[in-house]
């Protein structure tokens, strides 16, 4: 007789079950990976190379082919011109070569040394090229009566073969874009603004959110199109809301200016986008103003699932209504805030949108991500605008691990 | 402290404030209804609220009595609210009687527990949390609607009525169908037909891939036993905090090389990649709330897993994918950085980048907020008509923004 052992290890049915999760996984994890991995693998891979917006076309060789001269009757003659340059200013081509159909029925006179006709196709040879390379081909030549029935001298297009180095492919690296990136005050001003931005944002925020969730955290008629309506700024298309604001606040034609002056708080128009440090503080206001909805939204769930027996217990004991808010209230909502503040952080360092929109980056609002476009898109350094979105993706696991260890503590939303 | 908490100093001191409040709604109320010059006096709305404040100790009588001599001081010229020359008597009738029916109605609710002497640090409380609640009403309300205000009214004006007052946001409804002018123009001459088309079946293309792609993931990270599940729903979360500016770089590289960019076929690949996470993240958690028990009797009675998915798991779930489609469809219809840095050819453009489009001092200011308006009405007849899932959907969500 056997002992009955139990099983070990996974059993059939177990791994069953892990294959189908990994079959119906697979297809987000392909496309995840294919889109946010391999892209923040390209990141990395293009922050260390020195390249331009110019660059991402690979340098090739360029060919015009022309005739001076008219080939009308047999015995005409004409000069065929090839004329070819690099199409990159700075980078080698290597093995330039020329090849077209030659065409039927006309004669070659004295050929460039590099070039050869044979069985019926011209073929040049150039070599390697430097950038900015250009050439010129001439070959004088005279027609006989069999090329008039051809197609004419320029009717096949010459094809060119080079090898170039294509600088994204290349294993050629450099640490200057960091360089340039870290060079200076620059980055550091950046870097602040960043942080007025995140913190002064998601703090307004929520604090806003914890307002708002007060007041309607309690039944009248109108609670909910109230709660609709606060949740308008977050829900609105970012570009609509954006250009609202910049129409409100224009320094000639806008309201808030004609308000002020009117009620008397300012002299003159003010450019609130325009000015430093006054542009700042108004994305910043212009975030809170955003995103308040949404700490208010998650407030107000958590505040509904606070249990009403606490308060009624405190009102028993003659607890004030601050006190209760203090004591009762604030305790019970800390985990939902500290976890609100710590994403929100997290995602207001990550804004975009409403930055580039409202200022552009200009008058001192240029944060991290900002700097990304400005570095690749309006100096047309690549290599620059991946360094800084390198840096951002190290704030960012930083914040992260932060993050995790908090979030594990306060088991999740 | 203590000194503040009798009646006779906490009833004056909330009135005046709550006056000084309702004066300065009042006035940007009626400055932006009218275009009338409007404006608040600080220390007179702070006298004659303390007095509206006192007056509410003594009863209803003494309270609307107050109210009424406050209404009369301003149109006499020397109320809480001050107005230009010029201004109509019916404007001046209106603004000044508002001021002082809701500074008095405000005041009565207040005080509603105050008397003449020491007050109890709950009744002293109670009055300053309902002064607080009704300036957190007009204050939340004031600056939700105004930018969308100037945005709508905007867009029914012209830049020389614009330039003449920027306050003046009174329309001439005599114009009829004139008024929509704008709306006419940029679905005519600027393509905006094309471009709201483009964008709402780009959403729609979005969130059916989105679905398609997120539902069997979650229901996997949800339910089904394998190593790494932790580590899995934990990389979500972290792929999701990923920023677009940073991949946006290597995908708009990767696009220009392929012969991506400037198609929608390349902005309906890439936006679902960027929603499915939040669509996994939101979906997962609500597979984990249904009960286990329901399926595993579709297991039992020979059903597979995927037949137990598609007739047991998801209509029970139809609430949840409705909210994760509604705030995928958001998500894909307020998407600018991609669509800005993808799209260059105007035949092809979503509302977003058209929009972005018409912000050039070519184009008058009232096409810019018609366009945002075109942009913003859809997505909100959608929310307010499903706000209930539309709210679940966010809070489940989580904070992306």
């Amino acid at each position: 007789m056997t002992d009955a052992v139990p099983p070990t290890g996974t059993g059939p049915l177990a791994k069953r079950e892990a294959r189908l999760a990994w079959g119906l996984l697979f297809p987000t994890l392909a496309a995840v990976s294919l889109v946010v991995i391999l892209p923040l693998m390209a990141v990395f891979w293009i922050s260390f190379k020195p390249v331009g917006l110019a660059n991402l076309r690979p340098p090739t060789p360029i060919v015009r082919e022309d005739i001076r001269g008219d080939l009308e009757a047999p015995g005409d003659a004409a000069t065929l011109r090839y004329r070819l340059r690099n199409s990159s200013q700075d980078q080698p081509i290597l093995g330039v070569a020329l090849s077209d159909a030659w065409p039927e029925g006309l004669e070659a006179g004295e050929l460039d040394p590099r070039c050869a006709i044979a069985e019926g196709r011209l073929s040049c040879d150039f070599g390697d090229w430097e950038g900015g390379a250009r050439e010129q081909i001439r070959i004088p030549v005279t027609a006989t009566e069999a090329y008039f029935a051809g197609p004419g001298a320029t009717a096949s297009d010459p094809a060119l073969t080079g090898q170039a180095q294509n600088v994204l492919t290349s294993f050629e690296f450099t640490l200057e874009n960091f360089a340039q990136v870290f060079d200076g005050s620059e980055f550091w001003a950046v870097l602040g603004v960043t942080l007025f931005y995140t913190i002064f944002g998601t703090l307004g925020a929520l604090i806003m959110g914890l307002f708002a969730a007060m007041l309607l955290n309690k039944s009248f008629k109108g609670q909910g199109i109230l709660r609709g309506l606060y949740l308008f700024p977050y829900v609105a298309p970012v570009i609509a809301v954006a250009f609202a604001w910049i129409l409100l606040f224009d320094p000639f034609s806008g309201s808030a200016n004609a308000l002020l002056i009117q009620m008397g708080v300012s002299e003159g128009a003010i450019n609130f986008f325009g000015e430093r440090p006054l542009a700042l503080i108004m994305v910043t206001l212009f975030e809170i103003w955003r995103y308040f909805p949404l700490s208010f939204l998650f407030i107000l769930a958590r505040m509904q699932s606070i249990d009403h027996d606490m308060y009624e217990a405190a009102d028993m004991d003659g607890a004030s209504p601050f006190q209760k808010f203090w004591y009762l209230s604030l305790p019970q909502l800390l985990g939902i805030l500290s976890v609100l503040f710590l994403l929100r952080f997290i995602w207001t360092f990550n804004k975009f949108d409403d930055i580039f929109l409202l200022t552009g980056g200009n008058a001192g609002t240029r944060v991290l991500t900002v700097n990304v476009y400005e570095q690749a898109f309006a100096l047309s350094n690549i290599g620059a605008g991946a360094a800084v979105a390198v840096v951002i993706f190290a704030c960012l696991l930083l914040f992260s691990l932060f993050f995790f260890k908090v979030m594990s503590r306060e088991e999740g939303l | 402290m203590k000194t503040l908490r009798h009646g006779y100093v906490t009833a004056p001191v909330l009135g005046a404030l709550w006056c000084f409040v309702i004066a300065v709604t009042v006035a940007v109320a009626m400055s932006f209804a009218t275009g009338a010059p409007f404006r608040p006096s600080p220390i007179l709305s702070l006298i004659w609220g303390a007095g509206i404040g006192f007056a509410a100790l003594f009863g209803v009588v003494a309270l609307w009595g107050a109210a009424l001599a406050v209404a009369a001081l301003g149109i006499v010229g020397i109320g809480p609210m001050a107005s230009g020359d010029g201004t109509s008597l019916v404007a001046l009738a209106v603004g000044h009687g508002a001021l002082a029916l809701f500074t008095a109605l405000g005041a009565r609710k207040i005080l509603e527990e105050c008397r003449i002497g020491a007050l109890t640090r709950h009744e002293f409380e109670e009055a300053v949390i309902r002064f607080l609640t009704g300036f957190g009403y007009i204050f939340f309300t004031a600056i939700v609607l105004i930018p969308f205000y100037v945005m709508v009214m905007t867009s029914l004006k012209n830049q020389a009525e614009l330039m003449a007052n920027p306050l003046d946001f009174s329309i001439d409804l005599t114009q009829g169908w004139g008024l929509l002018r704008s709306y006419g123009e940029l679905m005519t001459e600027y393509g905006f037909g094309s471009y709201l088309w483009t964008s709402f079946y780009v959403s729609v293309l979005t969130v059916l891939i989105t679905l398609a792609f997120a539902i069997p993931g979650a229901y996997a990270v949800a339910r089904l036993r394998f190593r790494g599940q932790a580590l899995f729903s934990r990389s979500i979360l972290l792929i999701y905090m990923v920023p677009m500016i940073v991949l946006a770089l290597p995908i708009y590289i990767a696009f220009s090389m392929t012969g991506l960019r400037n198609t929608i076929f390349g902005i309906v690949i890439i936006y679902p990649v960027t929603t499915i996470p939040v669509a996994l993240y939101m979906l997962q958690g609500y597979f984990r709330g249904l009960p286990a028990e329901i399926e595993e009797a579709g297991l039992m009675d020979g059903l597979s897993r995927l037949k137990v998915i598609w007739k047991i798991t998801l209509p029970l779930s139809l609430p949840a994918l409705a909210s994760v489609s509604l705030y995928v469809f958001m998500i894909a219809w307020n998407e600018f950085l991609l669509a800005f840095m993808l799209l260059d050819d105007p035949s092809k453009f979503t509302l977003t980048r058209g929009i972005a489009s018409l912000n050039s001092s070519e184009v008058p200011r009232q096409h810019l907020m018609a366009g945002a308006v075109i942009a913003t009405v859809p997505i909100m007849v959608l929310f307010l008509g499903l706000e209930r899932f539309m709210t679940k959907g966010l809070t489940a969500g989580s904070v992306k923004g």
